[in-house]
């Protein structure tokens, strides 16, 4: 027995699962696997290519109007020229951030749709879970890996964005902007992280990929467009005449249409970039006239722009989260055989 | 030494009311080649699932090297390796890639990694294809894959579900031959589960048959056959050349032999029962008789016997 304990002691300390600082080595295995094989896809080299397009067309489209833009006095925010370059749009294409709107749900499900129904048809999975890792690592890395790969892709496209610029412009950057560009690309990733944490958890229920791809379509189609549609519909024939209610009232319709339309998850990514993009934003709903008096137009300090977007940061990681728990309650205990 | 390895208790899973294994009590030693034999949907797989904690027993405790199963699932898939019957790889990635990443999943680096899966590839014979993408793989070459990245974590047991399944029959053979080897040079356990039984009997130690989630018996093939033959009796099985034999003359002459039970005929063919082996002596006399032997067949310990007769057996409860 003695014999026997001894080789299994030289054996776990070649190749045990030891700790490299937080993330266990086999999770960084997988990530790395993960992220490779992402990017040699196609799927992923034609999502690139759609961005990079918008991405261009869109700063296109501010550029040639960025030079009015600065010289608006009128405009509280046209020190920021870098924010502008963001947000500015002459109506004909819309800005980035309004892009990525839609763009940012189709990379969550494209990167995720198939995460684990794939290795699973494929007869890997089989081969993976009977290796010594934990199964949340193997979820925790096919999350992580797509969100790697967009926060880089984000991060260069921003950058580059900003060198044109001060090439072109001779413009620096000031710390605000740069502050807030960095929270524009935390929230976006965090917006990808929820839909792609729904693809996963899709990809967990459904044995297809089709299946799951379509059902992903389904939710984010329901959420962009019908959802709104629906709200209207359904609240719109309760709204009195506005002729005959106080304007609190009238006001307060308004803001129940606004928060039932809050609850899809790309409404309050709109009211996050907006706030954050745009320092002059002071309210995301209706502002009386009362509110409005003695108000100076200026900007915000970064840190009130987020004050005023804090819950719907907290509910587009709340829905995250909540995607990404049932991915795992579903995918922990479940038997795997092919 | 003689600790076993594998040792499953009470070992049972229901799925619903279905009892997909019930009470399976298992002991493998190391070194042994143990063939789980049944047929499909016995619940081997189930079981070998048990084994590596990938499904929770629903009694019963299952230990594999020291470890329980059901508690300690990482530590027992640290020393066990697993080739499922439905293997499959990365397919943009190559043999080689696919081997080392198993290896870094177990920890080994990089440089250790890439060294021992060349190895393996020219132990499994796939060094030729070391660098193709595993999507143009036959069957046969990625079960041999499959082989060499089961053996890439160095295991102490090597479970192998249906790992003949798909394969030509000279494939086999080598593939057979290969997990022989293997288990000899590196004194690997082997649990390998199949429902052919050709093929697992030439090379298992001892065999299980597994029928409707009952391990119905075990131990090594001869063994086996003997508890069947004892039922059974011995079958000689003797043809002549000339049809035209006097059946009550030999009949009387075979009764003289002890042991002898009943004869039948069916033209030219003799069907010899007896309680022990009596093939000589029942030869003796049929040549003293000048009757012109062409095929003698003694009935041996075949699998395919003893298969027959569980499954009958397990026939005939169905029928009750």
């Amino acid at each position: 027995m003695k014999s026997k304990t001894n080789i299994f002691k030289s054996h776990v300390s070649h190749s045990s699962m030891e700790k490299s600082g937080i993330i266990p080595l086999a999770m960084k295995v997988l990530i790395k696997k993960e992220i490779a094989s992402h990017i040699r896809s196609w799927r992923f080299i034609i999502l690139m290519a759609l961005i990079i397009l918008t991405f261009g067309a869109s700063l296109f489209v501010s550029f040639s109007g960025l030079k009015d833009t600065i010289n608006n006095a009128q405009d509280p925010d046209s020190a920021y020229v870098y924010l502008k370059l963001l947000t500015l749009s002459d109506n004909s294409i819309p800005p980035f951030h309004v892009f990525l709107n839609f763009l940012a749900p189709l990379l969550g499900i494209a990167l995720g749709f198939d995460a684990i129904n794939s290795e699973h048809n494929s007869g890997t999975l089989t081969r993976l879970v009977a290796q010594p890792l934990y199964r949340d690592n193997l979820l925790l890395a096919k999350f992580f890996a797509p969100l790697i790969i967009v926060s880089t892709m984000l991060t260069a496209l921003v950058m580059l964005m900003i060198g044109a610029g001060i090439i072109s412009t001779g413009i620096s950057i000031e710390l605000q902007e740069i502050v807030r560009i960095i929270g524009f690309i935390a929230v976006t990733i965090l917006y990808v992280g929820f839909w792609l944490s729904l693809a996963i958890f899709l990809s967990i229920v459904f044995r297809q990929g089709a299946t799951s791809a379509m059902t992903a379509i389904g939710v984010w189609l329901f959420f962009t467009i019908f959802f709104p549609i629906v709200i209207n519909f359904v609240v719109r024939p309760f709204i009195p005449n506005p002729n005959y209610i106080s304007e609190q009232e009238y006001l307060a319709w308004h803001e129940l249409i606004l928060n039932l339309m809050r609850l899809s998850p790309s409404q309050l990514y709109t009211d996050a970039t907006t706030s954050i993009l745009m320092p002059s934003v002071r309210s995301l709903g209706p502002v009386s006239m009362e509110q409005m008096i003695a108000a100076i137009p200026s900007p915000l300090s970064f840190i009130d722009s987020i004050m005023i977007v804090w819950p719907q940061l907290t509910g587009i990681t709340a829905g995250m989260m909540i995607c990404f728990a049932l991915s795992y309650f579903v995918f922990m205990r479940r038997e795997i055989r092919c | 030494m003689n600790n076993p390895i594998i040792q499953l208790k009470d070992l049972s899973k229901c799925y619903g009311t279905k009892k997909a294994v019930d009470k399976l009590n298992l002991d493998i030693h190391p070194g042994e080649i143990f063939g789980l034999l049944g047929p499909n949907g016995a619940g081997k797989t189930t079981s070998i699932l048990m084994m590596l904690g990938l499904t929770e027993p629903t009694s019963g405790t299952a230990t594999v090297c020291g470890y329980d199963a059901t508690r300690n699932p990482l530590d027992v898939k640290k020393l066990v390796g697993y080739l499922p019957d439905n293997v499959g790889f990365y397919p943009d990635m190559t043999a080689l890639e696919n081997l080392c990443f198993i290896a870094n999943i177990n920890g080994i680096d990089d440089q250790d990694a890439a060294k021992s899966a060349q190895d393996l590839l020219d132990t499994v014979g796939l060094n030729h294809a070391a660098n193709n993408k595993t999507r143009t793989f036959s069957r046969g070459m990625k079960q041999r894959l499959g082989l060499a990245e089961v053996l890439i974590k160095k295991p102490k047991v090597v479970i192998l579900d249906e790992p003949t399944l798909g394969i030509d029959p000279s494939g086999v053979n080598e593939f057979l031959e290969l997990i022989q080897r293997l288990s000899k040079d590196q004194n690997l356990t082997v649990l390998m589960s199949s429902h052919h039984l050709h093929q697992v009997q030439r090379v298992c130690d001892r065999v299980g048959i597994f029928v409707d989630g009952k391990m119905i018996v075990d131990g090594p093939i001869e063994t086996l056959a003997e508890k069947l033959q004892i039922n059974e009796g011995f079958k000689t099985i003797i043809q002549l050349a000339d049809k035209n034999i006097d059946a009550i003359q030999l009949e009387k002459l075979l009764k003289s032999i002890s042991g002898f039970r009943s004869i039948s005929f069916d033209k030219d063919v003799l069907s010899i029962y007896s309680d022990r082996d009596i093939t000589a002596e029942a030869v003796k006399t049929l040549v003293y008789q000048e009757a012109s032997i062409v095929f003698v067949q003694r009935n041996g310990y075949s699998l395919d016997d003893i298969y027959a007769k569980y499954f009958d057996n397990k026939n005939l409860r169905d029928e009750k």
